[in-house]
């Protein structure tokens, strides 16, 4: 009983300790995407926050015990996939859905 | 008696499909038989065994609303005036308009006006009193711009309207109170509860109010300035309207409430001290007239005025003695106004400058002319009405009784105004009479060439002046069978009048021949004091101070919307802001309504305050942005720590959604960005910065506290034990969000699907639309 008191401990500790990590990797990429000189600095720096979401959601589901997290992790990567193209596409041409040339 | 009133309305609705004979017959020739049939009917009550009838008709009768009409003496004088001149004006209108003109609207608004009259006069309930009222300010108002095309005539019946409806609401102000005050709507059971109404808190308030109605109606002063410029209506109409009915519509009221409203120490002041300044300013002011109708309305509103002022002396003497100059008033004015129309009609201009001589072109019309005047002059001769009335003025004005202060004094100045008001009532009469009769004939100056008026146009005056030679002659045939009942019925006691032209020498003939005396002196040395009117009047006239407010209320609300209205989003939003923080914050106050409570709240944790404070950075961030695309990217960034926040929270649906919408949000603002303006730093003033951040600071410091006190004071137990219990069993799903949405409030999802439906079809419609425009 006493080793999984310990474990239960020690993984929350260890989560504690992750979230802080992450969120100070959060807070680092948001002074990038403030300040950034330019708009393809601050696209990246959103990516990356996104992913840093992803494992900070992991991380909560951990903490909080639960699977029913596990949708928003998968969710936050299509979607950011689906942003940061949409981004790109814009600061390279300009539009992001290109009307037919017919 | 509901037929009588209703006559006239219902045939008004027929003219319109009379227009097939419009070319054949004058439409006058159909109106005819209207009033004179109501005059036939009214006229066969009259006689000394008169008793008041009463009928009522259901109208709404849950509101005790109803067509309760009343006919007693009173409403029998004015019935007969209002159907008999009325019959002699259509008449006189048939041969006055031609029928090129728009005769059925003519007689449409004229029938209507007929009808409304008629209404006022026999109605007992006080709110059919006041529709029939305001009709009768309405039908005026359409009579007098009769003539649209000039802009003399939208004048007159704006200025009309205006007045007269301001003193309609005001009458229905004061009859409202009444009906709270006595808990009735009947006039007769109001006046038997005198005593209530003397006693209830409201008494001075239903004076001023129905005073003011009376006195815009009957043109007293100041509100007198509409009358003159409701010359510019046809000229039946303003010997019908402006003369005998509709200006007496005042003088019935106050007549009719004079047993309640005399209650009041104040009721001699008002009434008399305004009716015998009316009377003295309308006389005055008729002098200076150049207009043949000008002078007849000034000495209408003076007329007035000196009926008012009897009414105000308040004894039962005195009442009787307007109510004889009612009936006289009405003969001699209305013959008066013809006259005017003829003239103005056979030599094509009512200005009296060009008029003279033309005695022996119009002998008919002179003499009725002749008539009309003296009598309105009140000069000493026994086959004219109007000396009689101005004799008993004259005798009542000295036997007014004891009064104290203001009241006293105006009792003393009563008779020196009357005289003085005579004295230029004589002037102005004897200059309307021979500066257009006599004189030398300006052959130039006339449009047309005179001649005498056709016969049917002089039917009309011939009957009025008949009328005055009767009532001169044989004074006694009025007043036991008909007059006596008028004055009983305003004063509730019989008072029978002996009228007789010889008293005696006493002091009102001398008044009479010192009228008679210095008025003759008064027009032969007119030209030497006419400069007067540069002094008084001068430019002091109520007309400016009517121009003056029109024109400033324009301008002034014109102005106060500009200050507001003026196109800024921004400003609107910042007004819509400050209300609600003003709002707010003070029923905060006043209910005592902050709650702040510590006990109930949960722990924070670490992972809450990481996010919030990344939140709260990128937030700060956004603002300060001067680039578009950075601060679309750092507000996506506060998008999703919201998620997070859900997620930590548990509510992995809510999570879901708020991550997708922000997704497409992002993607949303990326479409349109092509076609936004650059976002450029503005250059705002430092107060605008400082107004702007403080709006904000404390409009959200406000919805804070707001929350927090909401937080703190829960009245009951939240109902969401109930969804987790029950969603399973009822909804049959464990996610509990979803069941919710569904099953146990399904309605709300079905109209938020509507709204996406709605706006989805909105982004196509306007896209769709500005590519056809395009295209074009």
């Amino acid at each position: 009983m006493e080793t999984l008191e310990m474990t239960q401990a020690l993984l929350e500790i260890v989560t504690e300790i992750c979230i802080v990590g992450v969120s100070i990797s959060l807070f680092i990429l948001l002074y990038r995407a403030i300040k950034g000189p330019t708009n393809p600095d601050r696209a990246v720096a959103l990516d990356t926050i996104g992913i840093n979401l992803m494992g900070l959601a992991g991380l909560i589901a951990i903490y909080l015990v639960t699977t029913k997290l596990n949708d928003i992790i998968l969710l936050i990567g299509i979607l950011l996939f689906i942003g940061t193209v949409a981004i790109a596409k814009f600061l390279e041409k300009g539009v992001i859905i290109e009307r037919d040339m017919d | 008696m509901l037929i009588a009133v209703f006559l006239p309305l219902i045939f008004a609705c027929l003219i319109p499909f009379l227009s097939k004979w419009k070319q054949k017959v004058h439409t006058g020739w159909f109106v005819l038989p209207i009033p004179f049939s109501i005059f036939l009917f009214l006229i066969l009550k009259v006689g000394k065994q008169f008793s008041p009838i009463s009928q009522s008709y259901n109208w709404i009768p849950s509101l005790d609303i109803n067509f309760d009409l009343y006919l007693d003496g009173l409403g029998l004088l004015f019935g007969l005036l209002i159907s008999g001149i009325g019959t002699l004006v259509v008449l006189y209108s048939i041969y006055y308009l031609h029928k090129t003109e728009q005769l059925g609207h003519f007689y449409v608004y004229l029938l209507m006006f007929m009808a409304a009259m008629l209404g006022v006069v026999f109605s007992d309930n006080v709110y059919a009193l006041y529709s029939f009222w305001e009709l009768t300010s309405f039908s005026s108002f359409l009579l007098i711009g009769y003539w649209n095309h000039r802009s003399g005539s939208r004048y007159g019946a704006l200025k009309s309207m205006l007045i007269t409806v301001f003193g309609g609401l005001s009458l229905l102000a004061g009859l409202i109170l009444l009906t709270i005050v006595t808990d009735t709507t009947s006039i007769q059971s109001m006046i038997d509860q005198k005593d209530t109404i003397m006693n209830s808190p409201y008494f001075g308030w239903i004076l001023g109010f129905v005073f003011l109605g009376a006195f815009t109606k009957s043109a007293q002063f100041p509100f007198h300035i509409w009358l003159p410029d409701a010359m510019e209506a046809p000229t039946p109409v303003s010997a019908y309207l402006h003369s005998a009915t509709m200006v007496k519509a005042g003088i019935f009221l106050v007549a009719r409430f004079l047993p309640i409203l005399s209650l009041s120490e104040w009721f001699f002041v008002v009434v008399s001290g305004i009716g015998i300044i009316t009377l003295c300013w309308g006389s005055f002011m008729a002098v200076r007239q150049t207009d043949l109708k000008g002078i007849l309305a000034f000495s209408t509103i003076s007329q007035l005025g000196m009926i008012m002022s009897m009414l105000g002396f308040g004894t039962d003497a005195a009442i009787f003695a307007a109510v004889f100059h009612i009936l006289n008033h009405a003969t001699f004015k209305g013959s008066l106004f013809m006259v005017a129309g003829i003239v103005d009609h056979e030599t094509g201009t009512r200005d009296i400058r060009k008029l003279g001589g033309l005695m022996t072109f119009m002998p008919i019309t002179a003499t009725l002319a002749l008539f009309g005047t003296f009598s309105m002059a009140g000069v000493p001769l026994p086959f004219l009405n109007g000396f009689y009335s101005k004799e008993m003025f004259f005798k009542y004005s000295l036997e007014l009784g004891e009064y104290s202060g203001i009241a006293q004094g105006l009792a003393t100045a009563i008779p020196f105004l009357a005289v003085l008001g005579s004295i230029f009532t004589f002037v102005y009469s004897m200059y309307l009479v021979f500066g257009t009769f006599r004189g030398e004939y300006k052959k130039e100056e006339l449009p047309q060439k005179p001649h005498e008026a056709p016969i049917g146009m002089l039917i009309s005056p011939i009957i009025l002046v008949i009328g005055i030679i009767v009532i001169g002659l044989f004074p006694h045939l009025v007043n036991g069978s008909f007059l006596a009942h008028a004055a009983e019925a305003i004063s509730g006691h019989e008072s029978h009048k002996h009228i007789s032209f010889w008293h005696g020498f006493v002091t009102p003939l001398f008044m009479s021949l010192a009228v008679v005396g210095l008025g003759t002196l008064l027009v032969l040395t007119r030209k030497r004091w006419n400069s007067i009117y540069n002094v008084i009047p001068g430019k002091l006239s109520f007309n400016r101070v009517y121009d003056w407010l029109v024109d400033r209320t324009e301008r002034f609300s014109s102005k106060i919307t500009k200050t507001y209205m003026t196109g800024s989003l921004k400003l609107y939003v910042q007004l819509i802001l400050i209300a609600i923080i003003f709002g707010t914050i003070s029923m905060i106050v006043i209910t005592n309504g902050i709650n702040l409570d510590a006990t109930d709240l949960a722990k924070i944790r670490l992972p809450e305050l990481l996010v919030v404070g990344m939140m709260v950075l990128a937030s700060i961030a956004t603002i300060f942005t001067n680039n578009r695309i950075a601060a679309i990217l750092i507000l996506g960034v506060v998008g999703y720590g919201l998620s997070i926040l859900f997620v930590l929270y548990r509510a992995p649906d809510l999570a879901l959604t708020q991550l997708i919408i922000e997704t497409v949000t992002v993607a949303l603002f990326l479409l349109v960005f092509m076609h936004l303006p650059k976002l450029e730093k503005r250059n705002e003033s430092k107060g605008s910065i400082f107004m702007n951040a403080a709006i904000s600071i404390s409009f959200g410091g406000m919805m804070t506290l707001v929350g927090i006190s909401s937080y703190t004071s829960k009245w009951f137990d939240p109902i969401s034990d109930y969804f987790l219990e029950t969603s399973k069993s009822l909804g049959g799903g464990s996610n509990v969000v979803n069941v919710i949405l569904v099953d146990m409030r399904g309605l709300d999802t079905l109209f938020e699907i509507a709204v996406l439906g709605i706006a989805a079809l909105g982004i196509y419609g306007m896209i769709k639309l500005r590519r056809k425009k395009e295209a074009k």
